[in-house]
């Protein structure tokens, strides 16, 4: 079930990016940017959270859930140090992600060299 | 020497200057297409045999040069001028491939236009008497157009229906004047050029390259014809360097509403250079390597077996920058007309 | 030429002639490219749950991690690309998307070096999801802040 869950409401997310894309000229880059942050919008309308349990990776796994964890990070770290923690809890959720991409980029630079698309 | 300068923006040589030799050297993809058997070289590898996309492409330009000059019959020494150009910033493509030969050069930016620039430029060079023998040659690589224009190679976006591939070519063509000693009926003859103006139409999709470019290619077409006071039936073809299959349409409407139909004689080098449908190249091929490979690879040859005896060769660029795009201008078009003639005995 | 230039009519008629996707096609390929992904990320976080004894911190952690590195290995191969090419926003919208996105110009940028290539443009595309959604959400966070002080939440 868990299962089924994810995959639906992963690609109705998806879908939704799709349909944004091929109707407006968006970007990419301007696509990923309104899925992290209406991720921390909904996150902290508290609306994420209930959907999160219930979809598990279909709403975690999509970027919108990386902007979920942005808002937690935060909101957590303003419940025990106040307002530094404003500073201190933004990159703390997202670490893994980050990290992950940035560290197997680079070695990924070491072993793999450019090539050409063939269409 | 009579006046030459002909109407508003067109120079009508009373010596024609010839193609004295051409080369055209090209990737695997263009090396797949319908016209793989017109070009002089296809490379498999990507980078040339060299390091980067940049420097492969510098090699690419340094091949088609030294083919051309090969073909010729005459001799680096012989050639006092170079016309030059590519997509890179700063020109760095052109300026690596040239380097060692050891010949003055100008460095040009149309861009993919620039086959029609250097083209233009050398044939007026070679006119006036400043020089017996002159090269133009125009590149483009997909990887490092890619690179700096849009995104690096291995990200994943997906293209729309709109967007051209740029063309990884290079083509060198050798303009001599017609004092040489060899058969005059054997070469094609660029008997006039017009330059194009730029032209901007508020287009603001770089991923509708064609849509930016028609209108600069209509105005052209549409001033050369009436500076040379000329009918589109006049011409066996008149072929654009990369409108695509969108700009192509576009370009025909435009000009049909200001007179002049040029539905029978239009080609257009992005649609012919790649099977869009087998190479799911989506609207054409572009890139100043487009229309310089196809011009040497095919429309030369075409003339050369007396196919066609009189050709409008009209390449077209998009002058815009990544800088430019982001701050959000328009991106305008330029191009220029060439008539090249070669006629049956 | 004889014609009086109207951009505004010029670029409406380019629209209506310029062909797009098939969106109902890109659309389905969106849905199961996507979704397939995430159940990709199900089963990582099962396995950690069930198989390995995580706690869900611990298991969400894995998932992000194995599914960037998965990407950035599909990178390296050149497949991302042909993934995103037919899946489009079910390759983007993952956070498979935005690992290739920060492959991708590492990769090819390192014939520039190892700094000036590399190092600068490692974010080239996604920067702007680093700066916003730390900015959105430090946003959110002063709101938060100022509701807690106020005693509202």
């Amino acid at each position: 079930m868990d299962y089924i869950k994810a995959f639906i409401i992963g690609g109705i997310i998806c879908v939704l990016a799709q349909i944004l894309m091929d109707t407006t000229k968006l970007m990419p880059g301007r696509v990923m940017v309104i899925l992290v942050c209406t991720g921390a919008i909904l996150g902290a309308a508290g609306i994420y959270e209930p959907f999160l349990e219930f979809a598990g990776a279909g709403a975690s796994v999509p970027l919108t859930g990386f902007g979920y964890n942005l808002w937690k990070g935060i909101r957590e770290a303003v419940d025990s140090d106040g307002f530094i923690g404003l500073f201190r809890g933004g990159f703390k959720m997202a670490a893994v992600g980050t990290s992950a991409a940035l560290i197997f980029s680079y070695l990924a630079s070491l072993i793999f060299k450019p090539k050409m698309t063939k269409s | 020497m009579k006046q030459q300068a002909v109407g508003k923006q067109t120079v009508k040589f009373d010596n024609p200057p010839i193609i004295l030799s051409h080369a055209s050297v090209v990737g695997e993809m263009e090396g797949q297409g319908p016209l793989a058997s017109y070009f002089d070289q296809i490379e498999p590898d990507p980078a040339f045999g060299k390091d980067s996309w940049e420097e492969g492409e510098s090699e690419m330009v340094r091949r088609a040069c030294q083919t051309a000059i090969s073909k010729s019959g005459i001799t680096k020494s012989d050639i006092r001028y170079i016309f030059g150009g590519d997509l890179l910033g700063q020109l760095i493509g052109t300026t690596f491939g040239l380097k060692d030969f050891d010949i003055p050069v100008f460095g040009l930016y149309g861009a993919c236009s620039t086959c029609g620039e250097s083209l233009s430029l050398a044939a007026m060079t070679v006119a006036a008497g400043y020089a017996a023998n002159a090269l133009a040659v125009t590149s483009s690589h997909y990887g490092s157009a890619e690179k700096q224009f849009r995104f690096p190679l291995e990200y994943g976006n997906q293209r729309p229906l709109s967007a051209t591939w740029t063309v990884t070519g290079s083509g060198a063509f050798i303009v001599s004047s017609t004092n040489t000693e060899q058969p005059m009926n054997q070469y094609p003859h660029i008997t006039s050029v017009t330059t194009g103006k730029i032209v901007d139409y508020g287009v603001r999709d770089n991923m509708n390259m064609g849509a930016c470019m028609a209108p600069a290619a209509a105005d052209v077409i549409y001033q050369c014809l009436t500076d040379l006071q000329m009918k589109p039936t006049q011409f066996d073809k008149i072929i654009t360097g990369d409108l695509g299959k969108i700009g192509s349409e576009i370009l025909i409407k435009l000009l049909l509403d200001n007179g002049y139909d040029i539905i029978s004689q239009h080609m257009d080098c992005g649609v012919e250079i790649y099977d869009n449908d087998k190479q799911d190249t989506h609207s054409g091929g572009s890139g100043c390597g487009c229309s310089a490979v196809t011009l040497s690879g095919y429309i030369l040859h075409q003339m050369k077996e007396h196919i066609w005896q009189r050709v409008l060769f009209v390449p077209t660029g998009a002058l815009l920058s990544t800088v430019s795009f982001n701050e959000g201008q328009t991106i305008p078009g330029t191009a220029h007309a060439l008539v090249i003639e070669q006629k049956k005995e | 030429m004889k014609i009086k230039q109207n951009d505004d009519a010029y670029n409406k008629y380019v629209d209506a002639i310029t062909p797009k996707h098939n969106s109902f096609i890109n659309c389905a390929n969106a849905f199961w490219i996507g979704g397939l992904i995430c159940i990709i990320g199900q089963a990582i976080y099962d396995l950690s749950m069930n198989y390995f004894d995580c706690n869900k911190e611990d298991a969400a952690s894995w998932t992000s991690t194995i599914l960037v590195l998965l990407s950035v290995i599909l990178t390296g191969f050149n497949v991302y690309k042909k993934i995103a090419k037919l899946g489009g926003a079910g390759a983007l919208v993952p956070i498979t998307g935005f690992a290739n996105s920060v492959a991708a110009p590492t990769i090819e940028y390192q014939k520039e070096g190892e700094v000036f290539g590399k190092g600068v443009k490692v974010f080239t595309i996604a920067g702007p999801v680093i700066l916003f959604g730390v900015f959105t959400s430090w946003v959110l966070g002063v709101i938060y802040w100022i509701l807690k002080i106020a005693g509202i939440v």
